[in-house]
């Protein structure tokens, strides 16, 4: 379903007049099957939310291809991105909410944005919400919760629209092991209704108790990809 | 397609409501822009009126001998009414002069007894002539000079009016002239202040059109709730500035008139009712819009 193909991403900056390179991502491939759980586990700039980005076609890679469902998102027109994008469900560590929206609007928005009827809104809303335990928490707004809490409204938004595929960058960075662990169980849940979860984390206690394939990155290179892996770094 | 306009129309007005301070910082800029072009226009109204009142009130005289008849004077106005310049040609007699001085002075005792004295009407009947704009004056003395009636004619007083017929006739195209670059100009600042407050508020949200971009939306779902926004902000500006307006030419409308007889401010306010207030809501409205969009554009090629 999603095909990373000798992706290399490059960044090039200017310092005092000198130029300087860094790799983000040397010559990475690997394949995600539907309906897989993939963590990719790797230390803090080893290139693992470049990865996500260029998934998402936030960025572009310096070389190679990455294909979503058959389809080059490389050359995917900058119109047609939201339709891509709609296909994905995104958490990230910083939860990304529109903080000023409520927790039902954040979520019932991506609804609003693929069209989807009034009654569907209306239903399903309170269905995710309730998956996420959030069911008493409809009219807060971001500022009024927990982090956990807004991690877990991140993950109503992302569910709602029934994406084919989930991408979750370091959902638990920011939250506590109590919190840590309730988010990872969400995730397995959503993972064993039918939706392909790809995990972004550097969190060791969560790999080794997930017993889920790991792709390991080291330095933008794709070091270790094992089915039931161990975080090892 | 409804249900978007829907949704985009309801997510702008939620916003709208819930971002009070940001929305009244920018109404009050709107409401500034607004409200000038508003008093611009009625000031030139009110400018126009006021020239167009004094070249009411300027005209050469053609003053005739006694020996002049009645006749002979009513042929020559029939003859000056063709010149296509003129407007307006007036027979004074000399029994109407005499009338028209009595009823002048009548207070003024002194004046009253020296004509009682002179025991004749000392006044001379006249063809008060008026052209249709004050710079025509000079091609209409001309034509009377052609007319060659030096037998009965005499004085034409154009030459003792002259420097002050010059003089209108410059002021009231300078400023028809002037106004037209003042509105430029004060339209252009007018774009670029609100261009800048709008884009200050939208800077806000800058994190919020990232998120929704990254979730999928569209460029139009994006910007939609910001135009709506924006024209919201302007209809709110334009009618308030529309009341305030009307308000202030109520309130002035009576010391104007102490100052300028039979010019009443408010009555040209009710006068150009639905003009102003359409000009102030499409500026207001259209402003608001225009200046969201260019705003917004910018973070949605980011």
């Amino acid at each position: 379903m999603i095909s990373f193909q000798n992706i290399t991403k490059k960044y090039f900056s200017t310092n005092n007049n000198i130029e300087t390179t860094s790799v983000a991502l040397d010559d990475v491939s690997f394949d995600i099957n539907k309906k897989e759980f993939v963590a990719i586990v790797g230390k803090s700039g080893a290139g693992k939310t470049t990865l996500l980005k260029l998934l998402l076609a936030q960025e572009k890679p310096t070389s190679g291809n990455v294909f979503f469902e058959g389809q080059n998102i490389n050359e995917i027109k900058p119109k047609n991105l939201p339709e891509l994008r709609r296909k994905i469900g995104s958490v990230f560590q910083d939860y990304k909410l529109i903080f000023s929206k409520t927790v039902y609007e954040n979520v019932s928005y991506i609804m609003e944005v693929i069209g989807a009827s009034d009654e569907e809104i209306k239903r399903d809303v309170p269905r995710v919400l309730d998956i996420v335990g959030l069911n008493d928490k409809l009219s807060n707004f971001p500022a009024q919760l927990s982090g956990g809490e807004k991690q877990r409204v991140a993950i109503a938004r992302a569910l709602i629209h029934r994406p084919v595929v989930i991408l979750a960058d370091e959902p638990t960075g920011n939250l506590d092991p109590y919190h840590t662990f309730e988010i990872i169980q969400l995730l397995r849940r959503i993972n064993e209704m039918g939706t392909t979860v790809v995990l972004s984390t550097h969190n060791k206690d969560v790999i080794n108790n997930l017993g889920k394939r790991v792709i390991t990155l080291e330095k933008g290179k794709l070091v270790r990809d094992e089915e039931k892996g161990r975080f090892i770094l | 397609m409804f249900d978007s306009i829907k949704r985009i129309s309801n997510l702008g007005w939620k916003a709208f409501v819930r971002e009070r301070s940001i929305m009244v910082s920018t109404i009050f800029v709107l409401f500034l822009v607004i409200s000038l072009m508003g008093s611009i226009f009625l000031l030139r109204d009110m400018g126009e009126f006021l020239v167009a009142s004094i070249q009411e009130r300027i005209d050469i005289s053609i003053y005739f001998k006694d020996t002049a008849s009645e006749d002979d004077i009513l042929t020559m106005k029939k003859q000056i009414i063709e010149f296509p310049e003129i407007k307006k040609v007036e027979y004074i007699s000399q029994d109407k002069a005499l009338n028209n001085f009595v009823e002048e002075h009548r207070n003024d005792f002194s004046l009253m007894g020296s004509i009682e004295e002179l025991g004749v009407n000392p006044f001379l009947a006249s063809l008060n002539v008026q052209a249709w704009k004050p710079s025509q004056y000079a091609s209409v003395y001309s034509f009377l000079i052609t007319l060659g009636a030096d037998n009965m004619i005499e004085k034409i007083d154009y030459f003792q009016r002259e420097s002050v017929i010059q003089r209108i006739s410059a002021l009231s195209s300078t400023l028809s002239q002037t106004s037209l670059y003042v509105v430029a100009i004060l339209f252009l600042i007018a774009i670029i202040v609100t261009l800048n407050t709008v884009r200050l508020s939208i800077y806000n949200s800058k994190k919020e059109i990232e998120i929704q971009r990254l979730v999928g939306a569209s460029d139009w779902f994006v910007k939609g709730p910001f135009l709506v926004q924006g024209l919201l902000c302007g209809i709110a500006a334009s009618l308030i500035s529309f009341l305030s307006l009307g308000l202030i030419c109520w309130f002035f409308s009576a010391r104007i008139m102490n100052l300028f007889i039979d010019f009443n401010l408010f009555e040209l306010f009710m006068a150009r009712f639905w003009t102003l207030f359409l000009i102030q809501f499409i500026v207001g409205a259209g402003l608001g819009m225009i200046a969201s969009n260019i705003a917004v554009r910018r973070y949605l090629k980011a």
